[in-house]
């Protein structure tokens, strides 16, 4: 006889979440793997240990929710739907990739899939997403807008004047920090004068809830019930996710700044995706076979992802000059 | 039926004429309605110089009052673009581009081509640009050349009250990131526009003046500086040609390359500051594409590099005079082949 679910997803919806967590973290190890062979160019930052933020968010999404993402863009594209083939392709600088190899990782976007850009710029997606989140109150479509930064990027004064002008709007915005520990290199805490960043929300006039990242159901309920909250009419709100970064800034960083055995330790005790196949395992709602079962499973796309990413065709001389403007 | 307004009413009645025709026009910015949540009269201003003054009556909350927030707000204007909104910012004065030039040059700019060209960005970014207001050096810069530097963006200027409403509604319905900027020491010039909606299109100089001697390429209020000047040198037997470039980016090179290879010599004339900008910029084209074509040595006039100073007679000073320009085209007339 089956177990009684006490999550507040399904059984299939579990097993997505979890595929969709898993997907992100072989895209990343693979990237991590393959960058360091040299066979990608240019700067990677990767999102690995942070999974359980994106997918337990992007669970309450649909493709008509705008996000902004950040530098470490990856595991926000995956979780809201980009595909991850084209995204391959796109890193490895290929045409058929999702800005036929003219962005790169820092700037995978699908408008489609209501994922309006990976960004270089620290902080400049949330004036984006209140344009975004503006457009959503102006059609009454019920549609939300999401900024994800850093805590680094937190101090910009693009993100604090967005979060005047969401208040002040009463747009449904959320603000989501990611805050694993480090500002690139600096620690949050050299950076960063107040200690909560719920005391930064409540200083721009909106509610603020700090959860455990690494835990997708503590993320996916505070998540449920700011996103709910702004569908609305209730305005914007502030989601601090604490997390851990497995790799260093970005790929080639020797990580120096660590403490030692930092991340070894955040490896054996801090893995969202440990964590969530003991919760999930552990209340009998799912068995490790399954769950092995996607894994494979998740292995082989990433695999297929980069045969075809490799494979793929470079940009011509010809792609240098297109898309540059609609009409010229 | 046309009919004589001004640059300041031609911009008043494109933004109104488009936000009766298309609801996916909003504008946004400081001011420009005036009053908002204050116990006194809505539409208090409508505008810090009273563009947009009475729009409010017509199109009610699509006229945002923002915060004193230029980067939220213009980041706003091109974040709701990106989903299908066609805004319009107006960031006032084009000097205050410094604080949230980010959006338009990292983002606006940048979406379509980062995105293998599967965005579209139909944002307007109104401003004020240009000197003689006695506003000092934060409040009358023209920037035009550091817009134009950047691809993803288009850059206008128009000189009449017909190509201002023109080239806004233009503006308006173009699918990529225009700034579209306006001379303040033109808003009250008159003349003949057309009451129903027009668009003058982007990338088409216009010569305003017909000559054989010697052209002068320009924009903004430099065009009528160098009207006065044609007038002064048309008694002592000299035609100059004028081409009004309108549209900075794109640029009309064709009009420009026609009009030097009939007059044989070229003055450039910029309000922007000397270094990089729109005049060395045709020279350098006109230096190679028709250099054969040349009679003289090309000839520039920009104010000195110095920031735009407060003080009246300074100010006076600062900006390109007629009769700067017309001693340029003496000084071309004097040399080369003759």
């Amino acid at each position: 006889m089956a177990a009684t679910n006490p999550f507040p997803l399904g059984k299939d919806a579990l097993l997505n979440c979890y595929r969709t967590m898993r997907t992100i973290r072989e895209f990343e190890e693979r990237l991590h793997v393959d960058f360091g062979r040299g066979d990608i160019p240019g700067f990677v930052h990767l999102y690995a240990g942070e999974e359980a933020t994106a997918v337990g968010i992007m669970s309450h999404l649909g493709d008509g929710d705008r996000i902004a993402s950040t530098h470490r863009g990856h595991g926000h594209c995956i979780a809201k739907g980009v595909d991850v083939i084209a995204m391959m392709k796109e890193i490895y600088g290929k045409k058929g990739g999702c800005g036929n190899g003219k962005g790169g990782s820092m700037h995978i976007a699908d408008l489609s899939k209501g994922m309006m850009g990976a960004n270089g710029i620290l902080g400049a997606g949330a004036p984006l997403v209140c344009g975004a989140a503006l457009a959503a109150k102006y059609r009454k479509s019920g549609d939300v807008a999401i900024c994800f930064v850093g805590d680094g990027a937190s101090n910009q004064g693009t993100f604090l004047e967005s979060l005047n002008l969401a208040a002040v709007w009463n747009l449904p915005a959320l603000f989501v920090i990611e805050n694993n520990g480090y500002a690139e290199s600096t620690s949050r805490d050299y950076g960063t004068a107040v200690d909560s960043y719920v005391d930064r929300a409540s200083g721009f006039g909106m509610p603020g809830v700090t959860v455990d990242g690494t835990d997708f159901f503590a993320v996916y309920e505070a998540a449920g019930e700011i996103i709910k909250r702004a569908r609305e009419g209730g305005g914007p709100s502030m989601l601090e996710c604490k997390m851990v970064r497995f790799f260093g800034h970005f790929e080639g960083d020797a990580q120096t700044y660590r403490a030692a055995g930092e991340n070894e330790a955040n490896r054996a005790h801090k893995d969202c995706l440990k964590l969530f196949a003991a919760q999930v395992t552990g209340a009998g709602v799912i068995s490790a076979s399954e769950l092995k079962s996607i894994d494979d499973q998740v292995l082989g796309l990433i695999e297929d992802a980069v045969t075809q990413a490799k494979a793929a065709p470079l940009p011509t001389a010809a792609d240098l000059l297109t898309d540059v403007y609609v009409s010229y | 039926m046309a009919r004589k307004i001004s640059i300041k009413q031609a911009i008043n009645e494109a933004i109104d004429q488009e936000m009766s025709r298309d609801p996916s026009v909003i504008m946004l910015g400081e001011d420009i309605v005036g009053g908002a949540g204050g116990e006194g009269e809505m539409d208090a201003w409508g505008g810090v110089l009273g563009v947009t003054k009475g729009l409010y009556a017509k199109h009610g909350d699509r006229l945002l009052d923002t915060p004193l927030s230029e980067s939220a707000y213009v980041g706003a204007a091109i974040g709701a673009a990106s989903c299908g909104m066609r805004p319009i910012a107006e960031l006032m004065f084009i000097d205050f581009m410094g604080v949230c030039f980010d959006q338009i040059f990292n983002q606006a700019a940048k979406f379509k081509y980062m995105f293998g060209g599967k965005a579209e960005t139909p944002v307007v970014i109104r401003a004020m640009v240009g000197a003689g207001f006695r506003a000092a050096a934060q409040h009358s810069q023209m920037l035009t050349p550091i817009f134009t530097h950047i691809p993803g963006l288009k850059v206008v200027c128009p000189s009449t009250p017909y190509d201002t409403k023109g080239m806004l509604i233009q503006a308006i319905r173009d699918n990529d990131p225009v700034i579209f900027c306006e001379h303040k020491n033109l808003y009250a010039l008159e003349g003949d526009v057309p009451e129903g909606s027009y668009t003058v299109p982007f990338g088409e100089a216009n010569v305003v003046r017909e000559g054989k001697h010697v052209s002068i390429v320009t924009y903004g209020l430099m065009v009528h500086r160098s009207l006065e000047a044609a007038a002064t040198l048309a008694k002592e037997g000299v035609e100059v040609e004028i081409v009004d470039l309108r549209s900075l980016s794109p640029l009309d090179m064709d009009t420009v390359l026609d009009s030097v290879t009939k007059t044989g010599r070229l003055v450039c004339v910029d309000e922007a500051s000397p270094r990089c900008n729109i005049a060395t910029d045709i020279s350098a084209q006109v230096a190679m594409q028709a250099f054969g074509a040349l009679k003289a040595q090309i000839e520039m006039v920009s104010p000195p590099h110095v920031p735009v100073p407060f003080s009246p007679t300074l100010e006076d000073l600062y900006i390109p005079s007629a009769a700067q320009i017309a001693d340029a085209v003496r000084r071309t007339l004097a040399k080369g082949k003759q």
